[in-house]
């Protein structure tokens, strides 16, 4: 079965989720559930980290497709970062590049969100 | 003459098994010598029309089954799913617009995008009872 955990942690007003193991449509809606909880307690300046993500199919983009418009209508934003080149190159495959802020690393994310 | 050989299991209509699926793909694609991003590439083209048989031909009744199937010919390796639900209309398909389907907070609608994107060759067949997907790839 796929194997999928995420850490959050948060630094000031910007959350962190860390992503482990394979994100696909048996796991997507765990990240559902911790996006909608960031949403439901007001937390819009959302990094997503990906170092330890090793796999994401569609069904864990739609996530990011559902919920990146709410985000920023709050005022936030979800970035990506610390992807592998294997599951950037799904994000690239679909134009992703152009409509979500993926950056190198956590540090580059947080520093956008309050600078 | 190019020999053949198949390899073929059959799971439940579950996204519970879609680990199982994607490993047992990839464990045949390793062996017949794609390189690493290759392998990635079938593997999700692999899940994702799995996925859609879970979603669309199932609407995620875990009591049915599908086939999934490896046949290599020559230098074409090609993975066939087979189901017995609702059939996909190949010929109402038509290319997403990602940045409308987020305007509209739609997720997903993009499998068959990706499985067309990462694959040689995909081909659909129905012969009124069973509905099948083929999707090959050169070595």
């Amino acid at each position: 079965m796929s194997s999928f955990t995420i850490i959050s942690r948060s630094s000031d007003s910007v959350d962190i989720l860390e992503l482990n193991g394979e994100l696909d449509a048996h796991t997507a809606s765990h990240l559902e559930d911790a996006l909608k909880g960031l949403i439901d307690a007001d937390r819009h300046k959302i990094v997503v980290n990906f170092s330890r993500l090793a796999y994401i199919s569609s069904a864990g983009l739609g996530v990011f497709m559902a919920y990146i418009e709410d985000v920023r209508s709050l005022g936030g934003d979800i970035k990506l970062t610390n992807m592998s080149d294997k599951v950037y190159n799904v994000f690239d495959l679909l134009g992703f590049p152009t409509l979500y802020d993926i950056l190198h690393t956590e540090e580059e994310a947080i520093v956008k969100f309050t600078s | 003459m190019a020999t053949s050989t198949r390899h073929s299991i059959t799971v439940s209509a579950s996204t519970s098994q879609i680990a199982d699926v994607r490993n047992f793909v990839a464990h045949h694609a390793e062996t017949y010598g794609f390189s690493q991003e290759d392998v990635h590439d079938i593997k999700l083209a692999v899940d994702e029309a799995y996925t859609n048989v879970i979603k669309h031909a199932y609407n995620f009744d875990a009591t049915k089954n599908v086939q999934v199937k490896i046949l290599t010919k020559g230098n074409e390796f090609t993975i066939s799913l087979a189901d017995e639900g609702t059939a996909f209309d190949p010929s109402s398909y038509k290319e997403p617009d990602i940045p409308q389907r987020i305007m509209l907070r739609k997720r997903g609608g993009v499998g068959v995008y990706l499985i067309h994107k990462l694959m040689d060759r995909v081909e659909y067949r129905n012969d009124g009872v069973q509905n099948e997907i083929l999707m090959s790839k050169k070595r």
